[in-house]
Formats: structure tokens, sequence, C-alpha cells
């Protein structure tokens, strides 16, 4: 096993929501992949903005909007090095992970692509990266094809390969799963893609926190995640795309700061990525998202993967003891989310019991019916891992679970 | 803790043990109940006589809330006329939402006021009336197969 950094079990106590109790028990927060819980720095940053230095960006003539629209654009290269973008104009501020797809399924595929052109999403993406597909295949009369996984949940590689052709022009896959955690092979993906001419979106909402992401070396054409599943805020996010790419698409959504002239007929754009960024910004959010990355940064993501490695290894050890537990998704390679049900026993009375433990899981679909319907659930129950959970924490998971089936023993 | 009062002893054993949980071949109205979110899924087949409620059934999925309303339901509706179900219905959601349930309403549900729990537990209240939602949907027509949902 990877030796751990000494202060792992310290970290906890940067998060003010982890100190409290709930039902007179200490919070213990299992729910991470839906989002993450924020660092007082992350919190302080944003509130000493709004109290010092509050003004809006690209428009005040004054001190104070000379600073946000500073900070604004300084914060867009702290995250175009975050994840090894080419150049800053290649990142886009969107609302989250949500947003960003739903623009390229808008201005890319919804612009370019033909009648018979075929989209391939894998079977087990969140809703967010499979409906704007299926959507914009309706509408203009696109192929929308999911590519199958195996029983532990690892993409069918074979399968994949043979549907791709020159028909195919788009590739959406998440990077992690955030319904069973299997990491896919994403650099492989792209490289296949590539080969027939199909670009490729990764939906990296479930990675950027947990793993070093390095959009050059995956050579994908977009990627998305959101800020708050990254101990930053929501209504943040980044749609990195390829500076090619973002010049031809047209503009998502048309108003203030994407333009460049406005006449009464005709108006000319901003280049990118303001292009895409109509309307105020949500730039406290860029300062609270750059305070989390910092704040990441800080700890390491290779301490962070060493850390959450260890978790997932021991949670997994300690689950599959228990009896009528089972594990749906077991795929070779897993960030630290494990999907569970139990014999007999619905995922919802799960969370129900587990919560009045003070223990917050998720249980339910996971915005990912598609992928319930492959393994033959309603829904299961979810624990997803943070470098700031402790072996502790799965201690307090386990005998939950076991005060659970006893209840109905 | 409120878990007891959610999860009591009959609740357990008729989500263990359900009553009525089986096809009504002969039914003269069925209809299909489900919570998205959650994945609790439910048919529920009546076959109403004249007046009264001759024979109810239900088959699916759910939790253990869902699924020990749906089998408590089934047998305490069961023989009872169409306007008394349409009041005990009327009071079972009262019972799991309103804070004070009338003493009228607490009679006309006898055992079924033990849902009163779930009204602790926000998100739990759409699994005990799933039940009642699809038998609302079955009686109001004669269609087969109208799709509910509580959410
Ligand atoms: C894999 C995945 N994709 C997309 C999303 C959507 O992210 P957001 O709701 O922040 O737009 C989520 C989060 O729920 C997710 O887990």
């Amino acid at each position: 096993m990877t030796s751990l950094p000494l202060y792992s079990t310290e970290l906890k106590k940067d998060f003010p929501v982890l100190q409290q109790t709930m039902n007179g028990k200490p919070l213990i927060y299992l729910d991470n992949a839906a989002t993450t819980q924020k660092p007082q720095a992350v919190i302080d940053a944003m509130t000493s903005f709004y109290q010092d230095s509050y003004a809006t960006v690209h428009r005040g003539v004054y001190r104070l909007g000379h600073e946000s629209t500073a900070i604004y654009d300084a914060v867009r290269k702290q995250v175009s090095r975050f994840i090894n973008a080419d150049s800053e104009k290649e990142i886009v501020y969107v609302k989250g992970t949500t947003e960003a797809i739903n623009l390229v399924a808008n201005s890319f595929a919804g612009e370019f692509l033909q009648a018979g052109d075929e989209i391939l999403v894998s079977e087990i993406e969140h809703h967010a990266n499979f409906v704007p597909w299926q959507q914009v295949a309706k509408r203009n009369g696109l192929v929308f094809r999911t590519i199958p996984v195996n029983d532990v949940g690892e993409l069918d590689m074979t399968a994949y390969e043979s549907m791709l052709s020159p028909k195919t022009k788009l590739v959406a896959i998440g990077h992690v799963s955030n319904a069973l955690g299997t990491i896919h092979p994403v650099k492989e993906v792209v490289k296949k893609a590539h080969s027939v001419g199909a670009k490729v979106l990764i939906d990296g909402a479930q990675s950027v926190a947990h793993m070093k992401v390095d959009v050059q070396d995956l050579d994908c054409d977009f990627y998305a995640f959101s800020g708050h599943k990254l101990l930053g805020p929501t209504g943040i996010g980044v749609l990195y795309a390829k500076k090619e790419l973002l010049e031809a698409m047209p503009p998502y959504m048309l108003g203030g700061d994407m333009i460049e002239t406005v006449g009464l007929t005709e108006t000319t754009f901003a280049p990118i990525p303001e292009k895409f960024e109509a309307g105020t910004p949500a730039f406290v959010e860029v300062i609270g998202l750059s305070a989390a990355i910092s704040y990441i940064e800080k700890i390491g993501l290779e301490a962070i993967e060493a850390i959450e490695a260890n978790l997932l290894a021991i949670a997994t050890e300690k689950l599959s003891k228990i009896d009528g537990l089972k594990i749906i998704g077991t795929a070779k390679n897993k960030a630290a989310v494990i999907s569970f049900v139990l014999d007999n026993i619905h995922p919802h009375d799960i969370g129900t019991i587990l919560d009045e433990y003070g223990i917050a899981i998720r249980a339910g679909h996971h915005c990912a019916q598609p992928a319930m319907t492959r393994y033959c659930v309603p829904a299961t129950a979810r624990a997803s891992f943070s470098f700031y959970n402790t072996e502790s924490d799965i201690d307090k998971l386990v005998s939950g679970i076991h005060a659970v089936v006893e209840m109905f023993a | 803790m409120n878990l007891k009062r959610l999860y009591q002893e009959t609740i357990l054993s008729h989500n263990k043990s359900p009553k009525n949980f089986r096809v009504l071949d002969d039914c003269t109205h069925e209809a299909h109940g489900k919570n998205p979110l959650c994945g609790d899924d439910f048919f529920v087949y009546v076959k109403v006589e004249g007046n009264k409620i001759a024979d109810i059934g239900f088959q699916g999925q759910g939790c253990a809330i869902s699924k020990a309303s749906a089998s408590l339901m089934t047998h305490y509706i069961k023989g009872k006329s169409l306007d008394v179900v349409e009041k005990m219905k009327n009071c079972f959601i009262e019972s799991i939402t309103q804070e004070d349930c009338s003493d009228e309403c607490k009679e006309t549900l006898g055992p079924l006021f033990l849902f009163e729990g779930v009204r602790d537990y926000p998100v739990r209240v759409k699994c005990a009336a799933l039940i009642w939602r699809a038998l609302e949907s079955a009686l109001s027509t004669e269609s087969i197969n109208k799709e509910v949902s509580t959410e």
C-alpha cells in the first residue's frame, strides 16, 4: 500500500460543515460524488471578496471593477494550468458540467453534425451526459448509440471499436462513472475516436477532484467539470475545448459580455472564450473555484489519489464481508465510489436509517437510470469518499449497515 | 430515536410478508405507480363490484415504507365502499403530511394511522403515499395502465 501523508486524518478539520453533529452523532459525510464540502479557505475567499472587493467584471471604469476583472482573468490561467490546457482561451466558464455539455450538444453537435451522423455514449452515463445527446439526435436526425459495459462496470472496448466508423462524429464519455466509480480508459477512447475522425467530450465531473487531469495528454476535444464537486462553490464550472473548435462554434447564449459590436441588424461576437460567456458571470464563484484549486494543489493530487485509493481498498474489503451485501461495479480501475445493494432491503431504507446514525450516503438511481437498468436494480445505495474521510468513517458506515440489517432481520 | 416510529414492527412485518401481493386476473381497474427518484414501482389491481372494493391486489417493488403501505392499504380497504375508501385516502394523506390530524381522521384510519411517523421524513412521504395515488388513478377511470408518479 502507498504510504499516506501523515496529516491525512487532520484534513477534516479544514471543513467547517464536518465539525457538526447530526442527530447527536458526528456527521459522516459520504456523498462526495454528489457534491463536496467546502474548506474554510474557499468560504473565506468568497466572503472577503464580497466584503472588500466586490464590483462587476469587464464593465466598471473604476478601480474595484478593474481588480475584479484582473482576478477573473487570472483564475482562467490558473484553471488552464490545473488541467494543463494549451491556453486560457480554451477555458470557458459555465454554470457546471450540465451547462458545459449542453453547450457542446447545441453549438457543436446541433450545428455541425448531419442527419445520419452518429453520437456514441456509454450506457452508464450520468443523465447530463446522456439526455442532451439523445435529444439533439432526435431533433436533427442523428443516430444516438450506447456503448455497452461489462458486468463489473468496465467499458466494452471491443464493442466500442466495432461501433466506430467514419459516420461516428462524437463520442461522449465520463472520465469516472458517478454511479459505479469505474475509471474509463479515456485516453484510449480518444485515440480510437480520432482514428475515425470523431471528436470526444469527456465528462470530468467525478475526476478533477480526485486525480491529475491533463487535457493535452488525453488529447480530448472537450472536457467538462463542476466547481462544486471540486470543493468549490455551486454555480461555476468549466468547459475546456480545443481552440479551433471554440472558434468555429457559434455562441450558445446571446447577450451582454459576449459581443464585440452591436448594430441594429448585425452583431459581431467577442473572441473566445468570452463569446460563450453571455451575461454577468458568476465571478465570486470563480474566486471560490480558484481558492478550491489552490487548496487541492496544496495537498497535491498525488497525495489525494493515495488517500482515496486506500479508503477504497479498506471500504471494499470491509463492506464485502457483510452478509447479503453486493457491490455493484467492481472494475479493476476504480475511484472511491461504492454502489451497493443489500438483500431484501431497499436502498432508500438504508439511506434513511444510516442518516439516523449521522451517516450521509446517497440512495437512488444517481441520475443514471440506464445504468440501473443495465444492472437490473431499481436503485443502489452509494458511499462516495473524499480525501477528508477517514478509516473511522468507514467503520461507522459498516456498523450502521449492520444496524440496518438487524432491523430488517 | 424517531426511527422506531417510522419502522414499526407492523411496517417491517408487512414489508417482509405483504398481504394481497398478487395480480387480480379479473380486476376492473388497474394502475401503475412509480417514484422514479427512489425506484418504488407498483401495480395495483382492483375489482369493483357495485359500490364496493370486492378484491384488490398489488405487485412490484419498492422500499419498506411503500411496500408496507401497499400491503396495509389493500388489507384494510378490501370490502369497503368507494365513499369510505375515498375518505380513508384523504385522511391517510393528511396523517402523513400534517402535524395535527383530526380525531375523526384518526378514527377513519384506524390501524393505518401508524404511518404518521413518516411526517418527520419529508422525502419518504411520497413512498407512503404512492400506492394510494395509484389507487386513486385506478379508480378515476376504467382505462387500464394509467401511469402515476408522486414526483
Ligand atoms: C458524472 C457526472 N456528470 C455530470 C454531472 C452534473 O453535474 P452538475 O449537476 O454540476 O452540472 C454529475 C453530477 O451530478 C456527474 O456526477
